[in-house]
């Protein structure tokens, strides 16, 4: 989907059913991006500004001003904070061996 | 007006009246947050769309047309605007912010966009710098072009009052 010179092929993941609520080059948001692409899971990405101010969707969706934030909608869960984002990617699609290191590290420090 | 002739960009080779929109994806860029999003997705949820395409943000021209169109209540009299514009998603939302604009814009810094609908405008002194003309496009559900009026001078705002007309707003 990272389409630069063609505009005629356009696709999208508007009907994704993972919303993916992230800061570019946030580290915690790209660990994430990391496993749902491991896990070949659908989402579609929204990004937010970097000022916490300017983030009124993510804490109407999530209660919180932090990102990466996930809205599956599949199961109905509203997830913040990278580590629970990650445990719960993994408990939910994961086969068990993929992420033993992510879950491991240490939960908050997410932007 | 001037008494001099002011630059004429001559026709443009976009889609006709009765032709199709070509389709895009771009970041949409809302007053929260930006995320790819199709213009045929857009089209789809039904009415007329008009896609408005206006040179990058920062320009007097881009937001001359876009404090036209918010203070002339476009985003509540037509079905559906999108605007597109040769700007960073950061300086699109920077935008909307600053004027109060209720519209979306897509996001195309490459202006790859414009190149599609043939509106391209390559600015003088600014190397390797392309932007849209000016240019607003009325689409059906069906992704056809129903209206259009493309800038040909530089600058050039369309009359507001004829294009409400000719748009049915």
């Amino acid at each position: 989907m990272s389409d630069t010179t063609s505009v005629g092929d356009a696709t999208t993941g508007g009907e994704a059913p993972i919303t993916f609520y992230r800061l570019q080059a946030c580290p915690y948001c790209e660990r994430v991006a990391r496993l749902l692409e491991a896990f070949e899971l659908e989402y579609q990405s929204r990004f937010v500004e970097p000022l916490h101010s300017k983030r009124d969707v993510v804490k109407r969706v999530a209660g919180v001003r932090t990102v990466p934030v996930i809205v599956d909608n599949r199961t109905g869960v509203t997830m913040a904070e990278s580590a629970n984002i990650v445990e719960y990617l993994e408990s939910t699609y994961g086969s068990g061996d993929l992420s033993s290191s992510e879950t491991s590290a240490v939960a908050g420090g997410d932007d | 007006m001037a008494d001099f002739d002011v630059v004429d960009l001559g026709p443009a080779a976009h889609p006709a009246v009765g032709e199709s929109a070509p389709d895009f994806i771009r970041p949409l860029v809302t007053d929260e947050f930006w995320e790819d999003r199709t213009l045929s997705e857009l089209v789809a949820e039904g009415g007329q769309t008009i896609v408005v395409f206006t040179p990058m943000i920062g320009s007097f021209v881009g937001t001359y047309v876009w404090e036209e169109l918010r203070d002339r209540d476009w985003a509540e009299r037509a079905d559906r605007i999108v605007g597109v514009t040769a700007s960073t998603p950061y300086a699109v939302s920077a935008f909307i912010t600053e004027n109060d604009a209720p519209f979306d814009l897509f996001a195309d810094p490459a202006n790859d966009v414009a190149d599609a609908y043939g509106i391209p405008h390559d600015l003088d002194g600014m190397a390797g710098v392309s932007e849209p003309r000016v240019a607003f496009f009325a689409i059906d559900d069906d992704m056809v072009i129903t209206a259009s009026w493309v800038a040909t001078d530089w600058p050039e705002f369309p009359e507001y009052d004829e294009l409400e007309d000719e748009f049915g707003l």
